[in-house]
């Protein structure tokens, strides 16, 4: 076998329904439609039926969990990989978005999902400010400086012992009950992916591309670069701190162990599993990861060190991830050629 | 007088965890955030090998600068060189090793508040009225003779001069037949033994702990981005000035503080000059 | 010649130091309405500080630039493009993972494109993509073909530096200094580059030339500038540029004078 391949080159060859259905005008027939369709189906029926086929509340709860993950890990690959800013400190936003969403509930009295929706915005508007300086800076820089946001902001709160100290705000109203809070999370998430997607396919998507690409000629084509990058800051940190203000309600607590590693160390492995800058590709990252690290509870920290093990092989070996395996699968086909 | 002699011992220490940081990202551009990982693995090996296999003090440190050394440079050989040049995976996969290396040893039970080093020299004196351990001392003069040794070392030897030319146009180098990727692991694997002389100095004077991972690769940044990246007199200054105004929070406004102080100079400096104090490849690079 | 005597560029005095090199040692001249202003001169002698310093990519470090009057020094790149003064890069700054095409989409998403609607918009912008391939049909590439959809990274020289001047295009701009736009190019696509400056110049926009290929230069240009160590060294047309002594003992070897000037 090995002999042969050296004479032989393995070729991709795009599959023909998908060529068909490439172009809106072709959608003439339901097997293209359904080509189509049954991807993304599948994937929001079986969003949708998850909570319904978990055994037992304990899993549901993990269930949300994957979520609040997803969301962070879909604000990340948009980050990272449609506008170049990658932020390691994912746990940030999830702070911001837990403590405001804390603050509106017990402080205002304001209902869970009524916090929820204000805590976004508030905490989205307030990363964003206080990111505003870190903006100008690309790459390495813009990952050390976002890193360290989280680790400092618990420090502060320890040091000046304010919103509540190292015991945290507690005695938040959670969810009216199980279900809604399930439905109310997912259909956040299959919205805002939804929203992602479209996003990214428009001009403004474009612009964020350029931005990643090459950021003189954007300020050359007389765009502002810092706004577009606070733009999408912005766009990022919704997600996050939407996660927070999530979160939050589903402990009944926010303190600063939600600045922890965890939530910014895991969204980053499960986009790079799922398939870095597909947007759903994190999603999937993440419904594998979080079921796998809950398993994983009784090894304690051990179980960080696993998932590190586990990115640092994908980055490494298969830096693709599973999403853009499965969509060269579905729509490619390969075969050896002789050369 | 205290607040000067404090003050200095603590910048040579920001300056001894910058120094492996700034080394490995001046030759090759890879931000290097496992070093702090490897700054608290060497603390554990010189502990381990001392307490269990019962080593000489001296020999398990001696152990410990190898074995860091080589783990390194096994890292950069074996996983980071394949992703070189891919800045995102760069910082995630060398993050991801910090982070599996310092959860691991946490589960290992390296945690608390028994994991010590003995001093070199037992015993304090006293200098203008003040009074300072023996072995903070002789952190000050080791750190003084390891940048000496260091700058020599990069200007009279082959491998030194290879890095610096590394450093400063790496396509050129490659030109000059020097191996990118051998000087690369060379650099790395420096790098870590900076990480763990640096370990052997300072760990004594405290507890072996997890959490000084993050703070020292936190420090190590500050430095070397006030600094400006590439220039080590900057980095050098930069951790006088970072050092100074620590101890100068802790006396004057509470040890709480003392943290904050870095992340606050970061951000002073991106604001005010973003290639630091003494970089200049930012204005640099516009003139292409 | 009384209205056009008045600059659209002034730059008077401009210095720009880079630590302790000084890159530009006040500068001062101006370029008028509708005319080419050439500039040339050895490697290093700042030619290109010069267009970052009016463009606002880099600070300058004291002089003025002015723009129809009004003063234009340390405002940020973006808004000096928006106000109608766009640049070319000379080492080509396309978005190399987008197609062709969608690389006009930036310029034209931006504020000063959606009021003017492009270089042949009459301040209405229609869909960006239709305008985008509408901007590289007229500059050069061949609308019907392949060319426009491919991935830029993939497009050889001669196009991308067409791309950099359609990116200029596509603000509607008043001034394009373009920074090298036929080093690195072949012979036939120098040749087909030149008619293309003097019809932007039939249409009134004014250019600003930093070049080395002094023939063609010589061929569009009005006025030439020699810069010299960070300092002018003469102005004037280009009859008058090649018979200074300076300008031939600084810059050129003289057989490529006397070979030059056969040609002017």
């Amino acid at each position: 076998m090995n002999v042969t391949t050296e004479q032989m080159r393995r070729e991709r060859i795009d599959r023909g329904i998908k060529v068909r259905s490439d172009g809106l005008y072709a959608l003439m027939s339901w097997r293209e439609l359904s080509y189509l369709m049954t991807p993304r189906t599948i994937l929001i029926v079986g969003m949708l039926c998850l909570p319904l086929l978990m055994p037992g509340a304990y899993w549901q709860r993990v269930m949300s969990i994957v979520c609040i993950y997803a969301f962070l890990a879909v604000g990340f690959d948009f980050l990272a990989h449609y506008v170049g800013l990658v932020s390691l400190g994912g746990a940030f936003f999830i702070g911001v978005g837990g403590y405001f969403s804390a603050i509106l509930n017990t402080t205002f009295g304001l209902p869970p999902l009524v916090a929820i929706p204000m805590a976004t915005i508030a905490g989205a508007v307030l990363s964003t400010i206080l990111l505003l300086p870190c903006l100008p800076l690309r790459g390495v820089y813009f990952a050390i400086v976002t890193l360290m946001y989280p680790l400092f902001a618990a420090r502060l709160i320890e040091a000046f012992d304010m919103l509540g100290g190292t015991d945290g705000i507690m005695g938040l109203d959670s969810f009216p009950n199980p279900m809604l809070e399930q439905y109310f999370i997912i259909g956040m998430l299959l919205m805002m992916l939804f929203a992602m997607r479209r996003l990214v396919n428009t001009d403004l998507g474009l612009v964020f591309r350029a931005v990643k690409d090459n950021d003189q000629a954007v300020r050359a084509s007389a765009m502002n670069v810092t706004f577009y990058k606070a733009l999408a800051v912005f766009i990022g940190s919704l997600m996050g701190c939407l996660a927070g203000a999530c979160l939050a309600h589903i402990y009944m607590w926010s303190g600063i162990s939600q600045f922890a590693l965890d939530f910014s160390i895991l969204p980053i492995a499960a986009t790079v599993i799922g398939g870095s800058g597909t947007l759903v590709g994190p999603l999937i990252g993440c419904l594998i990861l979080v079921p796998a690290s809950e398993l994983l509870r009784d090894f304690g920290t051990l179980r960080i060190a696993f998932y590190s093990l586990i990115l640092v092989g994908f980055i490494v070996f298969r830096s693709d991830g599973i999403m853009s395996w499965g969509q060269r699968k579905y729509e490619q086909f390969e075969r050896w050629k002789k050369i | 007088m205290e607040i000067l002699i404090y003050g200095t011992i603590n910048s040579v220490a920001l300056a001894l965890y910058a120094l492996g940081f700034a080394m490995v990202y001046g030759v090759s551009r890879l931000p290097n955030f496992a070093h702090g990982a490897l700054y608290v693995l060497s603390g554990f090996i010189t502990w381990t090998v001392l307490n269990t296999l019962g080593l000489n003090y001296f020999l398990s440190i001696l152990v410990s600068f190898a074995a860091t050394a080589i783990i390194g440079a096994l890292i950069y050989q074996f996983v980071l060189i394949r992703i070189r040049g891919m800045e995102i995976s760069e910082i995630i996969a060398s993050y991801a090793i910090a982070l599996a290396i310092l959860e691991g040893m946490r589960w290992a039970g390296f945690k608390g508040m028994n994991y010590t080093l003995p001093v070199f020299i037992e015993g304090s004196t006293t200098i203008a009225g003040v009074t300072v351990d023996v072995h903070r001392l002789i952190v000050v003069a080791a750190g003084t003779a390891l940048f000496g040794l260091l700058w020599v070392f990069t200007r009279y030897t082959r491998i030194g001069l290879a890095l610096r030319g590394m450093a400063q146009d790496e396509r050129a180098a490659l030109m000059l037949g020097i191996d990118s990727d051998v000087m690369a692991v060379v650099a790395m694997g420096m790098g870590s033994l900076m990480a763990a002389m640096a370990a052997a100095l300072l760990l004594p004077l405290g507890n072996i702990v997890v959490e000084s991972g993050y703070n020292v690769l936190i420090l190590a940044i500050a430095v070397c981005i006030v600094g400006g990246i590439g220039s080590w007199g900057g980095a050098v200054l930069a951790a006088f000035i970072i050092g100074f105004a620590q101890i100068l929070t802790v006396v004057f406004i509470g040890p709480h503080f003392q943290q904050v102080v870095a992340l606050f100079a970061i951000i002073i400096t991106l604001i005010l000059k973003p290639s630091g104090l003494f970089g200049q490849q930012k204005e640099l690079e516009e003139r292409v | 010649m009384t209205g056009t005597d008045i600059p659209i560029l002034e730059v008077s005095e401009v210095t720009k130091t880079f630590g302790g090199i000084i890159a530009l040692n006040g500068i001062s001249f101006h370029v008028k309405p509708g005319e080419i202003l050439g500039i040339i001169g050895p490697n290093g002698s700042g030619k290109t500080t010069v267009v970052n310093c009016i463009t606002g990519f880099i600070k300058t470090t004291a002089g003025d630039v002015r723009f129809k009057g009004r003063r234009i020094t340390g405002k940020p790149p973006h808004k000096i493009a928006a106000m109608g003064i766009t640049r070319t890069f000379q080492i080509m700054r396309p978005y190399y993972s987008l197609p062709a095409y969608k690389n006009l989409v930036i310029p034209l998403f931006s504020p000063r494109a959606r009021k003017t609607g492009g270089w042949r918009g009459g301040g209405k912008l229609g869909d960006r993509d239709t305008v985008s391939i509408d901007i590289l049909e007229e500059i050069g590439f061949e609308r019907d073909s392949y060319v426009p959809y491919k991935i830029t990274g993939t497009l050889p020289t001669g196009y991308l530096k067409r791309l950099e001047l359609a990116r200029c295009l596509a603000l509607k701009p008043e001034v394009i200094i373009c920074d090298e736009v036929f080093s690195g190019l072949s012979m036939s696509e120098i040749a087909s580059m030149v008619p293309l400056i003097e019809r932007l110049k039939m249409e009134g926009i004014t250019l600003v030339m930093i070049e080395h290929r002094l023939r063609e230069l010589f061929q569009v240009a009005d006025r030439v500038m020699v810069l010299n160590f960070g300092e002018k060294l003469v102005e004037g047309t280009a009859t008058e540029v090649m018979a200074d002594e300076r300008v031939k003992a600084a810059y050129f070897g003289s057989e490529q004078v006397e070979e030059v000037m056969k040609h002017a």
